[in-house]
């Protein structure tokens, strides 16, 4: 029985699966945020607007003032912005020191592996939280960019694990003792028929690497560990605890962020859900 | 290199080739997949090693082919030795010998198509080459293998079958001009009607000057095609030589057992007493095949003692003590 | 008559239509007959044995009827074949040496399974162990973990396991195929026993291996795309076959004491047809020697000579005019 061609099936299905297209969609909205959000308000993240102090979401401030006057919309767009970029950077850098991690200890195998294997386990266990104290203490001023960095090379662990064991299995599949006996030199072999055969897998640890990212980051920023002259959506919840908004009931300062950061990092966690029941057949509602 | 003085040339020659796993919890226990294994394949001759799962028989043809490394002995390539063979050197190897698996399916990748394999093998080996020299090469490959090129190109591997995948693969090693395959169980997945068709052709190539080392486990598959025998058990060699002599003159305990369990089509099985028994563990030293040889057949000597290879008659050699005692 | 399937018609589901996997199959088989059944991959065998024991989605049952010991199965209700399944009708399913749950021993799994079934382990224990006895298993197999059986063991564990509550019709489905040689004979040896001491009645072996039917195999039916095309006994199939296709599969098969060079046998070229949209009539005809136009209408699988049932107009002519 010949099945249809992969990629018109897959696209098929990818647009039937209800969790694709609800995770897809609020990414989507928030993204478009992101670069609207801006473009509607005239303000400054750290303006002192409103000279009344704490006020609720009005016409004219959609999301309230914070206690200090500033209009909590700017800094929520602003916010997220942030957030996007840690995550891309952050989870990109994570998964492609995961990918090189990963590729080389599942093809070589052997000592290689060994030593790989030993130098994950190394950074998986060594506390992030103290080491990013440490450097905290040194540079005097911490950018969104290399906070991302630092998550990304502390985040890569799990991802070289998974595409390790990955690599491993796909590598004793008859294609590619062919492609040896054809004399293709090992990293052509890796990146034409073993990495391809993973793509899906590749798109799923990004994806949930993004997701972490964003993750970490908010907390981070919540612990005051986070950029110094930067806005995020951690940093908006921080100030607002720091400031007493939960004592004093000025809700809008931290709800938004909070409820922006959930519905990210949830879309993404059903994105992946779905793509799953996509790529793999069995998986599928029939 | 030419070996002056004889008719028929020593293509490949396995001296004493062995296979050692390490496993077990810190590498502690060896694994002894091949041991000692010695033969050699002349040029334009179809040789038959037989085995079932576990007899290293696989290993063998992996180790030929360098996909495995070898632990100790040598194997040589009209006369150079290949054992240690690397890059440039181990390519060039590869223009000489191939190889093809018994799967077919899981032998392409399967998100690209199938022709992506003749692909490989142009950018490889004839970087130089132009279109239309290759287009040439490329039917003529796929009609030497019996394939019509309109049915087979521009395809993904699961709108083929079983069949036409081995042979694509067969023409995947003829672009190549190969002097050795090496054919590793590569009809045991296919459908009863198409497995003669590609064993045929098997020998059709054979009889154009191609040398096959065709791995198995059905007896007689290797009766048909084959003029010569190797019978496999648990990583030694335990009988060898002129496949009619092996057939119709078992005489190692091994081979008798096999010739008298497998299911044939001309006779029903006879009467032997087979007894079953769990799995082995690993033997280091003494006869291989001691634990399930029959009582009557064996000896106390056996357990202590590996016997060597000997010639029992013209081109058929045993390796069994009691034989050797007996007569 | 043991097991009698009149007209079974079953389809497989897919997102694209049916699959017409099985398609009309008539046929019995008589009390105590091991009847091999034999075809290529897609021929249909595995859904026939299945359909009679278990039809689950994708599976489709569309007609037909199946008796056993003149009580009517109904193959198409799960729940109704509760009550015949394991007892009165029983399978040895592919890989089952491989599926038995790791993390049990074997005896707690076989008290699991009786349970289920509502019949008690104890009254059933002395049984049990003479059957172990008689497959060469020591007792003390009930007290180890599967993963500490060999191949061979394992399946004929699976055996014993499956014909203990002696059901009318046992249903192997490749029993041999993962085996080697010495545990093959075993099995299939094993087979025959059970037969001959009435722990079964019947055997359906399924298999695309014919020579294990030879040896073992009172009568063969061969299938081909979903269609019965010939059931005789086993002397009469190997060595005088009337339809095309199963003189082409014999013919095809390499046996000891044939030599290339000596005589060439020839394969069936083309492919089978695919089921989503088979050819109308027989489904052979596009690659058989001896179609005519009489093809494009479904053969019946009808008995030609005592015991000897065949689908092939060609035959029927010649037996016509004979």
């Amino acid at each position: 029985m010949t099945k249809p061609k992969k990629k018109s099936e897959m696209l098929y299905f990818a647009l039937r699966n209800n969790k694709l297209r609800v995770g897809l969609t609020i990414i989507l909205f928030f993204l478009v945020l992101t670069f609207v959000g801006p473009m509607l308000t005239h303000y400054d993240p750290y303006d002192y607007v409103n000279p009344n102090g704490a006020q609720p979401p009005s016409s004219e401030y959609w999301f309230g003032t914070t206690m200090f006057g500033q209009d909590v919309f700017t800094q929520f767009v602003h916010g997220l912005k942030a957030s996007f970029l840690v995550g891309i950077v952050g989870g990109g850098l994570g998964t492609l020191l995961g990918m090189l991690v990963g590729f080389i200890a599942g093809y070589r195998g052997g000592m290689v592996d060994e030593v790989l294997n030993t130098l994950t386990n190394i950074v998986l266990v060594i506390p992030t939280l103290a080491v990013l104290l440490i450097i905290v203490a040194y540079l005097e001023v911490r950018g969104v960019f290399i906070e991302s960095v630092f998550i990304g090379c502390t985040a890569w662990p799990w991802a070289a694990r998974a595409i390790r064991a990955q690599t491993f299995s796909l590598r004793s599949r008859d294609f590619v003792d062919l492609a040896r006996l054809s004399g293709m030199k090992p990293w052509k072999i890796l990146f034409t028929e073993i990495a391809p055969n993973m793509m899906s897998y590749l798109l799923l640890v990004f994806i949930l690497q993004f997701g972490g990212a964003i993750l970490i980051a908010a907390t981070l920023d919540f612990i005051g560990l986070g950029p110094t002259n930067a806005v995020s959506l951690g940093l908006m919840m921080n100030n607002a605890v720091l400031w007493g908004a939960l004592l004093l009931g000025v809700w809008w300062w931290f709800v938004p962020p909070g409820v922006a950061i959930t519905a990210i990092v949830g879309a993404l966690y059903v994105t992946n859900v779905g793509l799953d029941e996509v790529f793999n057949p069995k998986l599928r509602e029939m | 290199m030419l070996l002056a003085g004889r008719c028929l040339k020593k293509m490949l020659k396995l001296e004493n080739v062995s296979k050692v796993y390490k496993v077990g919890t810190f590498g502690g226990k060896e694994l002894h997949a091949v041991s000692n294994v010695s033969f050699d394949i002349e040029d334009g001759e179809v040789v038959s090693l037989i085995g079932e799962s576990g007899s290293g028989k696989s290993t063998i043809g992996k180790m030929i082919l360098r996909l495995i490394s070898i632990s100790s002995g040598a194997i040589s390539f009209n006369g150079i030795d290949i054992s240690n063979l690397k890059g440039g050197a181990l390519k060039e190897y590869y223009r000489s010998v191939q190889g093809v698996f018994q799967d077919p399916f899981s032998s392409y990748n399967p998100i690209f198509k199938a022709d992506r394999v003749f692909r490989i093998i142009r950018e490889e080996f004839f970087p130089e080459i132009t279109a239309s020299e290759w287009n040439d090469k490329v039917e003529r490959s796929l009609r030497a293998v019996g394939l019509n090129p309109g049915d087979v190109l521009d395809k993904f591997p699961h709108q083929l079958s079983g069949g036409q995948l081995q042979r694509f693969l067969i023409a995947r090693a003829l672009l190549l001009d190969i002097q050795f395959l090496v054919a590793d169980e590569i009809i045991s997945m296919l459908d009863a009607s198409t497995r003669i068709d590609v064993l045929n052709l098997l020998a059709d190539l054979k009889s154009r000057g191609l040398s096959i080392l065709f791995i198995t486990h059905d007896l007689s598959l290797g009766y048909y095609i084959s003029e010569r025998a190797l019978m496999l058990y648990r990583g030694c060699v335990v009988e060898m030589g002129a496949t009619e002599k092996l057939y119709d003159n078992p005489l190692h305990p091994y081979t008798r057992m096999l010739m008298a369990s497998v299911p044939r089509l001309d006779k029903k099985w006879e009467e032997v007493e087979l007894e079953l028994k769990a799995e082995q563990a690993e033997v280091t030293s003494g006869c291989v095949y001691f634990e399930r040889c029959s009582e009557a057949e064996k000896s106390e000597s056996c357990e202590g003692h590996r016997p060597p290879l000997i010639e029992a008659e013209s081109d058929h050699f045993v390796a069994c003590s009691c034989y050797a005692e007996g007569g | 008559m043991s097991l009698q399937v009149e007209n079974l018609t079953v389809y497989y589901q897919t997102l694209r239509g049916d699959v017409r996997a099985l398609e009309s199959a008539t046929f019995t088989v008589a009390d105590g007959e091991i009847m091999g059944l034999a075809g290529e991959s897609g021929c249909g065998k595995t859904t026939l044995g299945h359909s009679l024991i278990r039809l689950t989605p994708p599976m489709r049952f569309v007609e037909g009827s199946v008796t056993l010991d003149n009580e009517e199965l109904p193959v198409w209700d799960m729940g109704r074949m509760n009550d015949f399944r394991f007892k009165k009708i029983s399978i040895i399913p592919q890989y089952a040496m491989n599926a038995m749950n790791p993390t049990r021993k074997i005896g707690k799994m076989t008290s699991e399974l009786l349970e289920s079934r509502k019949v008690s382990f104890k009254t059933t224990l002395p049984e049990l162990k003479r059957r172990l006895d008689l497959v060469k298993l020591s007792h003390d197999v009930l007290n180890m973990y599967p993963i500490e059986l060999s191949g061979g063991m394992k399946q004929r564990m699976v055996m014993v396991l499956s014909a203990l509550l002696d059901p009318s019709l046992l249903i192997a489905d490749e029993i041999t195929s993962a085996l080697d040689v010495s545990s093959q004979k075993a099995v299939a040896e094993m087979l025959v026993e059970f037969r001959d001491r009435e722990f079964v009645k019947s055997v359906i072996v399924i298999t695309h291996d014919i020579s294990i039917l030879y040896q073992i195999a009172d009568s063969i039916m061969i299938m081909y795309a979903g269609q019965l095309a010939e059931k005789a006994f086993t002397e009469v199939i190997i060595h005088a076959p009337r339809h095309p296709y199963t003189k082409l599969l014999i013919s095809s098969l390499p046996k000891v004491g044939v030599k290339y060079s000596e005589k060439r046998l020839t394969g069936i070229p083309g492919n089978p047809p695919l089921l989503l949209d088979p050819p109308i009539g027989c489904r052979f005809r596009d690659r058989c020697p001896l179609a005519f136009d009489k093809c494009v209408e479904v053969p019946p699988f009808i008995e030609i000579e005592k015991d000897h049932f065949v689908a092939c107009w060609k035959v029927f002519e010649e037996n016509a005019q004979a």
